[in-house]
């Protein structure tokens, strides 16, 4: 029996009984659609955990001060001051893969400034901070490599800073006190917003980092050096050459290493993990409803082959062999289970959309899962279809005749 | 002229653990090429069991069967399936039409599972030339609900034709039909068979074995008698004296 006529069977018997096919396509639907949504909304908070790692910068690498391991007494990133300007220096001037390198101090300060005060964090940072940052400002300038040099009295403010202190209009040439030193506005960062732990990356001061440790907390030691690979292939290439640098600087060996050094993509990696866990677990509840819609399909299927028995009879006297009753019923679960998929995809679809709309989640719809998802469900039906499918095709056509 | 059906000392029996019932006991017997037979007998007779053997439904548990000249004993299931498709053709008491299915694609069915592909244009064809044969050409549309009985059990000897059998077998082709619907449906048959075409028919009426040409008695799973019937009804014939009784009754009345 040829395909197309199958095909013509297989939906005349599930014209027959809409409603019946309709509710035991219900559970492919649900399950499908379950699958689809929950992905997407997984794959959501993916892309946002991604999108804050790629603000990190570009083709980032931050070496961080503190030590794994040091005599003994051990500790993680910035456990203890051991990296130095001079470190930051030699970096700049030996690894030859890098392009942009910017020392870090951090302290936290209360600033004046209009007769309004805010407590905020002070970034000592070098020149090319922005750049590695993909940080823009919104008005003004970065300072200088003069400035940092000169330990100049300039800073750069934060979009919180720039509404809390600076109400009245633009920030920039005005003057801010940091623990009594006044410091010139030379611009204003654009709005980054909240970070992943929810942190306002907004309310921050920048200033040079030699103004930072000279001026503002007497710091001798870096808390991190931010460095930029020229590119993200020569990123590992310049993760080692610093890391076999600072040991020769430092004198450690590995395994004792007094710094990390960490490329953004490990962090991402940390990162995204969470959210793939996160995307898998929902997946795979939602891949049990797929099961349980299959269950479904069986069980009306079992009733379809009984209730048709007659007919099954009139096929195999005529000639039927026990393949084509078996292809026939295979052929309408899998048609039942495809198009249960196929509204299952739209619902889910539907469902993903409707939920970044109500609850402003933000989802992302992978086309991965939309193709798996179609798969599956014809999987389903090929599965859970065959037993009653097969169960047809061994009836004896004399009983089958005989049914009443 | 070689028989058509060749049946030699065919038993069955029915093994249903306890108790072992032979319902055919013995029957040998040659049908031609233009025959036309009925099988009766009383119910537990065997003719059922007969006709299931003959139709390749069942197999004689001993015995020998040559159909065409194949003999069934080294056939599959499938191969059996595909000799019903090919050489047989079906009227069951019941019609056994497929409901929702037009009497076009009703009539259609067996060539759809034969092993020799035919296009759907000629499918079609030879459903419609079937469908006119029994005097159906303008309900080929219609489906089994829209059709009487009568019309119901025409279709289903259009779907018997349709692969040009070798014998067309009836399993109580009248049974559920009125006495005039059943000579309606007699008269069917009688003209299939003016055109040389073999039937088998079981049937428990006497007067419906009379439009045979030959009867075959059954009882305990043996022939008892085996006749060519003399004083055969012609079905036209007996429809006109049926009509004209009919137009009298109603002239008196």
């Amino acid at each position: 029996m040829r395909l197309r006529s199958t095909l013509t069977v297989s939906f005349r018997a599930l014209r027959r009984n809409v409603l019946r096919s309709l509710l035991t396509a219900l559970g492919i639907i649900v399950g499908v659609g379950a699958v689809i949504a929950m992905v997407s909304i997984g794959n959501g908070a993916k892309s946002v955990v991604e999108a804050q790692i790629a603000s990190l910068g570009e083709n980032v690498l931050l070496v961080f001060s503190g030590s794994f391991n040091q005599g003994g007494a051990r500790s993680g990133a910035f456990g203890a001051g051991t990296l130095t300007v001079e470190d930051a220096e030699a970096i700049k001037r030996e690894v030859t893969t890098i392009i942009g390198v910017s020392p870090e101090v951090r302290t936290s300060a209360q600033i004046l400034a209009n007769g309004l005060n805010w407590s905020t964090q002070i970034l000592g940072e070098g020149a090319d901070y922005l750049t590695i940052r993909v940080w823009p400002l919104s008005d003004g300038v970065m300072f200088s490599e003069a400035d940092v040099r000169s330990v100049g009295k300039v800073c750069v403010i934060g979009q919180t800073i720039a509404t809390q202190l600076f109400p009245d209009g633009s920030a920039v040439g005005q003057i801010l006190r940091i623990k009594a030193q006044p410091f010139k506005v030379v611009g204003i960062l654009a709005a980054k917003g909240l970070s992943v732990q929810g942190q306002d990356q907004d309310d921050l001061v920048i200033v040079p980092y030699t103004s930072a440790m000279r001026r503002v907390s007497k710091q001798t030691m870096l808390r991190s050096i931010s460095v930029q690979a020229s590119s993200p292939d020569t990123m590992t290439l310049a993760q080692n050459d610093i890391v076999a640098l600072l040991r020769q600087r430092h004198r450690t060996a590995e395994g004792s290493d007094d710094f990390t050094v960490r490329s953004q993509v490990e962090i991402a990696q940390a990162a995204t993990a969470t959210a793939d866990t996160m995307t898998g677990l929902l997946g795979a509840v939602a891949g049990v409803s797929l099961i349980v819609g299959g269950i479904g399909i069986m069980n009306i299927m079992l009733v379809s082959v009984t209730e048709r028995t007659r007919e099954i009879g009139i096929r195999l006297a005529v000639g039927a062999h026990g393949r084509e009753i078996q292809l026939q019923f295979l052929t309408e679960s899998i048609v039942l289970s495809v198009l249960g998929g196929s509204i299952g995809i739209l619902a889910g679809i539907g469902a993903s959309e409707l939920v970044s709309h109500l609850k402003g989640w933000p989802t992302l719809v992978s086309p991965t899962a939309v193709v798996i998802a179609f798969f599956f469900s014809a999987a389903v039906g090929m599965i859970f279809g065959y037993y009653p499918a097969r169960k047809a095709s061994l009836l004896d056509p004399i009983d089958a005749l005989r049914y009443e | 002229m070689p028989a058509v059906v060749k049946l030699e000392d065919i038993h069955r029996i029915y093994d249903s653990g306890e108790v072992k019932v032979h319902a055919v006991r013995g029957v040998t017997l040659e049908l031609h090429k233009g025959e036309f037979m009925a099988v009766m007998g009383a119910s537990g007779s065997g003719k059922s069991t007969l006709m299931n053997t003959l139709g390749c439904l069942d197999r004689p548990t001993s015995g020998r069967y040559l159909l065409d000249g194949v003999d069934i004993a080294g056939l599959d299931r499938n191969e059996l399936a595909d000799l019903r498709n090919e050489k047989l053709g079906f009227v069951f008491q019941g019609f056994n039409l497929l409901s929702r299915t037009t009497a076009l694609e009703n009539v259609e069915l067996p060539m759809l599972y034969g092993r020799r592909r035919i296009s759907h244009h000629d499918m079609q064809e030879r459903a419609e030339h079937c469908l006119a044969i029994v005097g159906l050409a303008d309900r080929a549309d219609h489906f089994p609900s829209q059709l009487s009985g009568g019309q119901q059990q025409r279709v289903a000897i259009a779907r018997a034709l349709v692969n040009n059998p070798q014998v067309l077998l009836a399993d109580e082709p009248t049974g559920n039909l009125d006495s005039k619907t059943a000579i309606e449906v007699m008269g069917v048959f009688q003209k299939l068979n003016d055109q040389g075409i073999t039937i088998v028919m079981v049937t428990h009426e006497l007067d419906i074995a009379r439009y045979c040409r030959r009867n075959l008695i059954m009882r305990d799973g043996k022939v008892v008698s085996d006749v060519q019937v003399t004083d055969r009804l012609i079905a036209d014939t007996e429809l006109r004296r049926l009509h004209e009784a009919e137009a009298a009754a109603k002239l008196t009345a």
